[in-house]
């Protein structure tokens, strides 16, 4: 099982997987980004991947490239469980989305926008979905100053 | 209030005092801001086993017009801090707020980019109940000290005396200068 699906997706996409592991159970794919919706795509419509369980980023700083996206599938028909990650670079971080093929991804890349500042190229509504308007910065970013406060309206003293 | 305004501290003011603060005291009507999981603690406080309604606190308003007593219980952050300032306005004099829990307190263990550190920082708060949560007993405890800090007030302390422009604020901060 474990084997079937990291060797049907390195067959598949020969140049754009870099690097796949399992530990555990667990099945990771490391792609390139530019090769994430056509992966996707293919998890969904060919190996009955209908459900996308979670989608969110990591910042490695000082790493280079700096971010990673990390995407979770599931297969409710299969009971399958593959992970998908994308090494992000600051200066182009831009992904295409995935809300063409679940809508689920609409909240989570929102939520990857807002405290990662990285963009989704496609998607229908990339705003924040946390932090306020106004808010300068993505919190989660590594080198976001740990104390910086910023309120919304005046504190008092 | 009446003619303690003309008189200041007599004697008919003292006693008016006493009265008044009798009033308030047995007879709070709270605005729960619950935010958070302290609001357990909270409910459990009002319900029977502790029954807060002994001290006559029990009658919850959901306007913020028609209560005395703002309890914010729960981590307050900076996006729903206006939202905290608004209610607290609305409030008519005279009021109070009992800082619930140390979120609400001092942003508790939520020291980052998001959380108040300490809802003092938003408005100016009278009793401050330490615990993660506080226990019913604390919120008991806090709510006699509450009693006896208004037993203390005097009708003259609310008086309006600065113009419009001043507003309920200015009036609130002046007293905890």
């Amino acid at each position: 099982m474990t084997g079937y699906l990291l060797e049907t997706l390195r067959s598949k996409f020969p140049e754009e997987v870099l690097e796949t592991h399992s530990f555990r159970g667990d099945d990771t794919v490391l792609l390139k980004k530019e090769a994430l919706l056509k992966t996707a795509a293919f998890l969904k419509d060919e190996l009955g991947f209908d459900f996308l369980m979670d989608l969110t980023a990591v910042d490695y700083l000082p790493r280079e490239p700096r971010f990673e996206l990390v995407c979770h599938f599931y297969s409710s028909k299969h009971n399958y469980r593959l992970r998908l990650k994308c090494p992000v670079q600051e200066t182009e971080a831009s992904v295409a989305s995935l809300t063409p093929l679940w809508s689920a991804a609409n909240w989570f890349e929102r939520e990857a926008y807002d405290m990662y500042g990285i963009n989704f190229t496609g998607h229908p509504d990339l705003r924040r979905i946390l932090m306020y308007e106004g808010f300068e910065g993505h919190p989660l970013r590594k080198d976001y100053p740990l104390k910086k406060r910023q309120p919304r309206i005046p504190h008092r003293d | 209030m009446g003619l303690e305004t003309v008189f200041g501290h007599s004697y008919l003011t003292t006693r008016l005092d006493e009265a008044v603060n009798w009033g308030r005291k047995y007879s709070f009507f709270n605005y729960p801001f619950v935010t958070a999981c302290c609001g357990m603690e909270f409910m459990s406080a009002w319900a029977s086993t502790y029954d807060i309604a002994r001290f006559g606190a029990e009658y919850p308003r959901f306007s913020p017009r028609q209560a005395d007593v703002l309890f914010v219980v729960g981590t307050v952050n900076e996006k729903l801090a206006p939202v905290l300032k608004r209610v607290y306005d609305q409030m008519c004099e005279p009021k109070w707020v009992v800082s619930f829990g140390v979120c609400a307190t001092s942003g508790g263990f939520y020291d980052n980019y998001a959380t108040v550190q300490g809802i003092d920082k938003i408005i100016p708060v009278d009793i401050y109940i330490p615990g993660c949560p506080p226990r019913p007993e604390a919120i008991l405890d806090a709510l006699v000290k509450l009693q006896e800090k208004v037993s203390k007030e005097s009708v003259l302390d609310r008086k309006a005396t600065g113009s419009a422009a001043t507003g309920p604020m200015a009036l609130k901060a002046d007293r905890y200068k």
